[in-house]
Parts: structure tokens; C-alpha cells; sequence
């Protein structure tokens, strides 16, 4: 199809429908916590503006989970139906792992979400609130044993090949904690939470511009730029130590990424921008500081950095992607990073809500997550690129023998559906952004009828929110 | 016998059984939605499986998560062998998963939303169906690969496993609703129920009398003296039920005919994997040639043996959360 082999057509799937659905998990690992926090924060002080805004993010989360869900389901099949000899080969590694995911994650966040969404009236305010809990440690196990898998296809340890070819376990813990798989992880649960706080804060930052004395959105907005402030550096520190794992184990991802296509026997210049030119093996029009990329990846400005010229031609990842997916990672980290500098300057000033460039430059914030994400991302999956399993088993060792009429089709489908119906979740999402955080928010959808009690006996809630009086 | 691969494919088979009665009923009040009329109405349907029809599905992620970690060739041979209904299934499902919130999201579009919910529930039981028919009539392999095209899977006998699930799903779905509502789409529900239920058991006797043709070791499986003594109460298991949800819808009965169907796909199932066994993939590798190396097998069991209890006794707690009957405005949203 389109003069595409199977191969690249089975790539393009995976990496669509993957880029897809991680947009919801980023989302939803922060927002279980955050609807943690403000369970809590109403449980411990009683104050009904906190049960507002749970039932504000929780509607939005709902929609979110259930698109991350359906989309999840997707992922659980593409590996045996595009990558069915990756999957004979590595499924004895990497298969208990995803078994974990489902029993110990899945599970647990499709088994208390009905609680955490409709059950408040029914089971009454602290097992509600060990519901959303629940849910909220579902979204981090899953994070933890995805990661794991991952982070084993970067890194792999622990194993062994067998006479048929299969990668075989010699040693569990050496597999799950495998040399990137801490990095990785705090990378990306940082990165979630960011993601979230950002989304959080642009929501807070418009209706504080609509309305400045709104009680929910000035306190989801605070709430939103301590989160900035105080993890967006954390978050580029952890990020530098993951390079620096990325180095020792997978240096031609980091050429990629520097855009060092040639060694440099003494000091490397850290490129700021430029345009990759794979074909002259050379970065045109580059903007770069001397010996700097030597002083971050080795802490010495005159360390001898290699370049792509000591790797094999078919061995090296595809430079451009990386290279400029990087760029936009650290990009908006940096930003993140301001806004949340920002935002502490001008709240020891006591002007946190009154500066308007500052709450409108948080609102186009709001999807920077999303973005840096998938940036980075994509920096790791390409990078990683021409293996699956790291060093090991190639791309093109592991797709399945399928026609390519049949994964063109079923990627087409995948792009219209996809478009089609996450499309329209999105434009739900934002229309409920879109509506003021208020008092006496109902957990209801906003045209469906209020009803204050369930029809089990328990504890019952009023309508402002208020926690329930003993009966 | 007794080995760790056998208690995987007990385990696997578990999970699949267990989607299969779980997603069955909530699939099937999605393919029911066509024939309700009125919002509220629907509203009612709908709110009877919301809060659980998400740990429904999710016993599909251990099924095909599980064959992946336990039994890799058969995954890797199965997957590729039923691309197409497999993918057209996820689509499916994606159009219907989508419609439990979306729908709540708007008064106009919500006729869109509502059709989403039904399309994607038949289409998805119906892929089911050509899936499933498709692997008991055989897969070709060569190595440790599928060795087929892309349209194997499509024959009469498929086609028709799939209306069979489609039909059967509905029926779950009726009678799941005769238990979970009450007036209007409870009386629906036993209309629907009442002529469901004949079609079930037509099609699951054409599907019985039909496999055995396909493949002489599925015939020996069933007709040969002694192992016919065994195998043998599960056709009279069948009958019985049939009596049993029969009497019960005319009767008026709420739980007995939910019950019964549960039965009919329980038995419909053992019957399968009396056929199938000690195969995964039919005729052509058993159980222990598709066994990850044991050391995969004992690192998962020794979670699932945990796991597995723990999330049976939530699940079920949930269901006794959100037990009784509901109504269109049942609190749920």
C-alpha cells in the first residue's frame, strides 16, 4: 500500500496507536493522584469547595480513563497481530510482566473506578475515599511493570536464549530492575505529573481570568503551580541522570540525540539547534557551544565524546527524529520550568492571580505535557531504533508474516476511528473544561437530574458537598 | 499431567470464560439498544452495566496478555492467523467503550453515541464469533509461524459462530436485564428473551452437530466408547438448562433465566475445550509445545495465585456495591 512494505506499515500502526493511547495514561496517572489529594484535603478539613472540585476533575477523568482504557486493549493485541515473532521470541520475558500489569494494575482500577465514579452515596465517604485511592495505586502499578517491559527492550538483563530462539529468564529481579528501568520510571511518573498539573493549571489560570474571585479555580491553580514549581526541576535533574544512563548503555541513541555525527576527540560542542543532514553526515546551520555536550554527558569540558562514525550505517538510529524530538522535550521542560519559577516570584509578591500574561501563558501551557511526552517518547523509541530488544533482535526480525494489504487496511481504520472518536472525547473534555468550577458541583453529568441519595441505605450526601452527618 | 502448563491453560481458559459471561451481558445490552426504544429507556440499559462493564473487559487484557506471557506460540500463532476479526473486534470496541461516557456528554449527538454503543457491541460479539470459529476450524502453521492468509478465517462456519455469539450475547443481555430492571425494559427484555433463547439453542445444536465434521479428532473426542460417558452429560447438562430458562421466562422468573444462560455458555465452553484439548492451536501444537519455559510459568502463578482471589473478591464486591434493581436516573451520572 502506498509502495510501503509490511514492515514500515506494522511500524506506523504501532507507533500510532501507542502515541494514541499514551496521551491518556500521562493524563490519567496524575489526575488519579490528584483526585487523591483533594479527597483527602475534603475528608481532613471538611471544606466543600474540595468535594467541588473532585467532582469537576473526576467527570473529566472519567472520559479520559475510558478512552485510555479502549485504547489500551488495542495495545494488549498489536504485538501478537503485527509483531507475532517478537512476541514468540520475547513473550517468556516480557509476558509475565504484562500479566502483572493486568492483575495487579488493570484490575485494580476497573474494579474500584465504579466505586470511586458512582459509589460515594452508596458506600459512604472513607471507603470512597480507599476506592480512589485504589485507583490511583492502579494507574502507578501499571506505570511501574509497563515501564519495566520497556525499559527491558532498552536495556535487557537477566536473560538467556534457549534452543528455540526465545529469550528465557535467568533472573526476575535483574529483568523488572533492569539498568534504565529506575530512570525510566521516575522520568515518566515526573512526567505525568507534570502533564497533569499543567493541564490543572491552564483550566484554573482561564477561569481566574473569568472570574478572578472564583474560589476552585484560584485554589486548582495554586494547587497547579506549586506542582510546576516544585517538580519541573526535579524533573530536568532526573532527566540528566536518564541521559547519562542512556550513554553508558545505548550511546548511539545520545549521537543521535546531540546530533553527533562525527567523534570528537577532544571536547564536544553541546548543539543548541541546527538542521541534521543524514545524507552529508553533518549538522547545517548549527548553533552550538563548544566543548559543553562534554561538561553535561562526562563533567569535562576536554572528554573525548564518540559520534556516529563508529557505528555501523545499518546499526544507527534515524538522526533527524531524534535529534529534533529532543529539542522540543527540553524545550518544554525549560518552559515548564519558568512558569513555575515564575509562579513563585509572583506569589511572594502576593500577585499570583492578578498578573494576566502570567494565567494566559499558563492556559497555552495547558497541553505542553502532552507534547513533551510524546517527544520524549519518541526520542526513545526511535533512538532505540534499528532493534526491539536492544542490541539483540531487530525490528525487522520481528514483525509478523502478515500481508501488508492487511496492516495498511487495519492502519487506516485505526487512523479513522482513532481521529474520529478520541476527537470527539477531546472536544467533551474541553467543553467541560470549559464550564466554571462552581459550588455544589454535582458528580452528575450537567443535564442529568440530581438525585441526593442512593437507593441502598448509607451515608448521604447533600447537595453542597458537605461531609455527611452521622445518622 | 498436572503440570504448570496445564494449570495455565486452565487458568487462560478461565479468563476467557470469565469475558466471555461478564463482557457477554454487557456486550449484549449494547446489541439490544436497536430494539428499546426512548432515552430513558436506554439510559436505564446503560446504567445497569456501567459501573462494571469496565472490569469486564478487562478479563480480554488477561486473556490475551496472559496467552502472550504463558503460552507465546500460541499467541503469536493465533494473533496474526485472525488479524482481521481480532482487529475489527478492538474497533468495535472502541466505538461502544467510548459511548458509556461520551454518551452522557451531549443531548444532540447523543443518537450518535447510542448507534455507536450498538454497532460496536454487535460488531465486536460478532467478531468474536468468526474468531472463535475460525480457530476451531483450524489454523495452518509451518515452524513456529501462521502459515495462512489474511482471509482464512472467513467461512460459512465462522460466519455463522458469529451470528451464534451475536445471538447468544443478546440473550445474556435480555436476561441480564429481566434481573437489573424493572416495567417497561423488563417486559421488553422478556419479549426479546423470548425468542433469543430458541435461537440459542438452535444455533449452539447447529454449531455441536457442525464442528465434529470439521476434524476427525474433535468426532473421536466425542463419539468414542468409554470417553463418551464423560463427555457425555454435558449435551443432557444443555438440555437441562434449556428446560430450565425456558420455564423460567414464561414463568416470569428474574434470576433463573440469567442463570441459566450463564449455564448454556459455561457448558458451551467446557465443550469446546473437550474438543480442543490438549491442543491451543487445533491439530497442530498442544498446551506443552506452546509453554513459555517453566520459570515464566511459576513467576506469573505465583502472582495470579495472589492476585487472582483478591480481584474475584473485589469484583464481586462491586457487584454488591451497585447490586438491585436501577433506574434512568439511578444516580450514576
Amino acid at each position: 500500500m502506498f509502495g510501503l512494505e509490511a514492515l514500515m506499515l506494522a511500524r506506523i500502526q504501532f507507533a500510532f496507536t501507542i502515541s494514541f493511547h499514551i496521551i491518556f495514561p500521562a493524563f490519567s496517572i496524575g489526575l488519579a493522584s490528584y483526585l487523591a489529594v483533594l479527597n483527602a484535603l475534603w475528608l481532613a478539613t471538611g471544606r466543600p469547595v474540595f468535594m467541588d472540585l473532585f467532582n469537576y476533575w473526576k467527570k473529566i477523568f472519567a472520559v479520559a480513563f475510558g478512552m485510555g482504557v479502549v485504547s489500551g486493549i488495542v495495545m494488549s493485541y498489536q504485538f501478537g497481530t503485527n509483531w507475532s515473532v517478537f512476541s514468540d521470541k520475547v513473550g517468556p520475558v516480557i509476558g509475565p510482566l504484562m500479566g502483572y500489569e493486568v492483575l495487579s494494575a488493570f484490575f485494580l482500577e476497573a474494579g474500584f473506578l465504579g466505586v470511586m465514579l458512582f459509589g460515594l452515596s452508596r458506600v459512604g465517604p472513607r471507603l470512597h475515599f480507599a476506592a480512589t485511592l485504589m485507583v490511583a495505586l492502579g494507574t502507578f502499578m501499571s506505570a511501574f511493570w509497563i515501564l519495566s517491559v520497556n525499559s527491558w527492550m532498552q536495556t535487557p538483563a537477566g536473560y538467556a536464549i534457549n534452543a528455540v530462539g526465545q529469550f528465557v529468564v535467568t533472573d526476575w529481579w535483574a529483568v523488572i530492575f533492569n539498568p534504565s528501568f529506575p530512570y525510566r520510571l521516575v522520568h515518566m511518573v515526573l512526567a505525568a505529573y507534570l502533564t497533569t498539573a499543567f493541564v490543572v493549571g491552564a483550566v484554573g489560570a482561564l477561569h481566574v481570568l473569568r472570574d478572578r474571585g472564583n474560589e476552585g479555580a484560584r485554589i486548582m491553580f495554586s494547587m497547579a503551580m506549586w506542582m510546576a514549581a516544585i517538580v519541573a526541576p526535579i524533573q530536568i535533574f532526573a532527566g540528566d541522570l536518564h541521559g547519562l544512563n542512556t550513554l553508558e548503555h545505548q550511546p548511539a541513541k545520545v549521537m543521535a540525540m546531540e546530533g553527533h555525527f562525527q567523534s570528537h576527540p577532544d571536547g564536544a560542542p553541546l548543539i543548541l539547534f541546527g538542521i541534521p543532514n543524514s545524507a552529508e553526515k553533518r549538522i547545517d546551520y548549527a548553533i552550538q557551544i563548544p566543548k559543553a555536550s562534554s561538561l553535561i554527558l562526562k563533567h569535562d569540558l576536554n572528554a573525548p565524546l564518540a559520534g556516529l562514525d563508529t557505528v555501523p550505517e545499518n546499526l544507527q538510529p534515524p538522526v533527524g527524529v531524534v535529534f529534533w524530538s529532543f529539542r522540543v522535550m527540553i524545550g518544554i521542560g525549560f518552559a515548564m520550568l519558568g512558569i513555575g519559577a515564575l509562579s513563585l516570584y509572583l506569589r511572594w509578591r502576593r500577585k499570583l492571580y492578578d498578573v494576566k500574561p502570567f494565567l494566559r501563558a499558563a492556559v497555552l501551557m495547558g497541553p505542553a505535557g502532552f507534547v513533551a511526552v510524546l517527544a520524549g517518547w519518541i526520542t526513545t523509541e526511535v533512538g532505540r531504533q534499528p532493534y526491539t530488544v536492544y542490541g539483540l533482535l531487530t525490528t525487522a526480525q520481528s514483525a509478523s508474516p502478515i500481508h501488508a494489504a492487511a496492516v495498511g487496511a487495519s492502519l487506516l481504520a485505526f487512523i479513522v476511528v482513532y481521529f474520529a472518536l478520541f476527537g470527539a472525547g477531546t472536544f467533551y473534555v474541553l467543553r467541560l473544561m470549559n464550564h466554571p468550577p462552581h459550588v455544589a458541583e454535582s458528580g452528575l453529568a450537567p443535564d442529568k437530574p440530581v438525585r441526593a441519595g442512593g437507593i441502598m441505605p448509607g451515608p448521604v450526601m447533600d447537595a453542597t458537598g458537605a461531609l455527611p452527618v452521622a445518622q | 499431567m498436572l503440570d504448570l502448563p496445564f494449570i495455565w491453560a486452565a487458568l487462560i481458559a478461565f479468563a476467557v470464560l470469565a469475558y466471555v459471561v461478564l463482557d457477554g451481558f454487557d456486550l449484549g445490552v449494547g446489541i439490544l439498544f436497536p430494539f428499546v426504544s426512548g432515552e430513558a429507556h436506554r439510559d436505564e440499559m446503560m446504567n445497569s452495566v456501567a459501573p462494571v462493564w469496565d472490569g469486564n473487559e478487562t478479563w480480554l487484557v488477561l486473556g490475551g496478555g496472559g496467552l502472550l506471557a504463558v503460552f507465546p506460540l500460541a499467541y503469536a500463532i493465533i494473533l496474526p492467523a485472525l488479524y482481521v476479526p481480532l482487529t475489527v473486534m478492538l474497533l468495535g470496541l472502541i466505538f461502544r467503550g467510548v459511548a458509556f461516557e461520551f454518551r452522557w456528554k451531549t443531548r444532540r449527538g447523543q443518537f450518535l453515541w447510542d448507534w455507536s454503543f450498538a454497532f460496536g457491541s454487535i460488531v465486536a460479539a460478532f467478531a468474536q464469533g468468526v474468531a472463535l470459529g475460525a480457530l476451531v476450524q483450524g489454523i495452518p502453521v509451518v515452524g513456529r509461524a501462521y502459515a495462512g492468509g489474511w482471509w482464512d478465517w472467513l467461512t460459512p462456519f465462522s460466519l455463522v459462530t458469529g451470528v451464534a455469539l451475536v445471538i447468544g450475547y443478546a440473550l445474556l443481555g435480555a436476561t441480564w436485564l429481566i434481573l437489573k430492571t424493572e416495567n417497561h425494559v423488563q417486559r421488553r427484555a422478556y419479549d426479546i428473551a423470548f425468542w433469543a433463547a430458541p435461537a440459542t439453542l438452535i444455533l449452539i445444536g447447529a454449531v455441536s452437530a457442525w464442528t465434529p465434521t470439521l476434524n476427525a479428532s474433535y468426532l473421536e473426542r466425542w463419539l468414542v466408547w468409554p470417553q463418551i460417558l464423560l463427555v457425555g452429560p454435558v449435551p443432557l447438562a444443555v438440555i437441562g438448562l434449556a428446560y430450565v430458562l425456558l420455564r423460567g421466562l414464561t414463568q416470569r422468573r428474574e434470576l433463573s433465566p440469567f442463570l441459566a444462560t450463564l449455564g448454556l455458555f459455561v457448558l458451551c465452553f467446557i465443550g469446546l475445550g473437550i474438543s480442543f484439548y490438549p491442543h491451543i492451536v487445533p491439530n497442530s501444537v498442544t498446551i506443552w509445545e506452546a509453554a513459555a519455559p517453566d520459570n515464566s510459568l511459576s513467576f506469573l502463578l505465583v502472582g495470579a495465585t495472589i492476585l487472582i482471589p483478591l480481584i474475584l473478591a473485589y469484583t464481586a464486591y462491586s457487584y454488591w456495591v451497585f447490586r438491585g434493581k436501577v433506574n434512568a436516573v439511578g444516580g450514576y451520572h
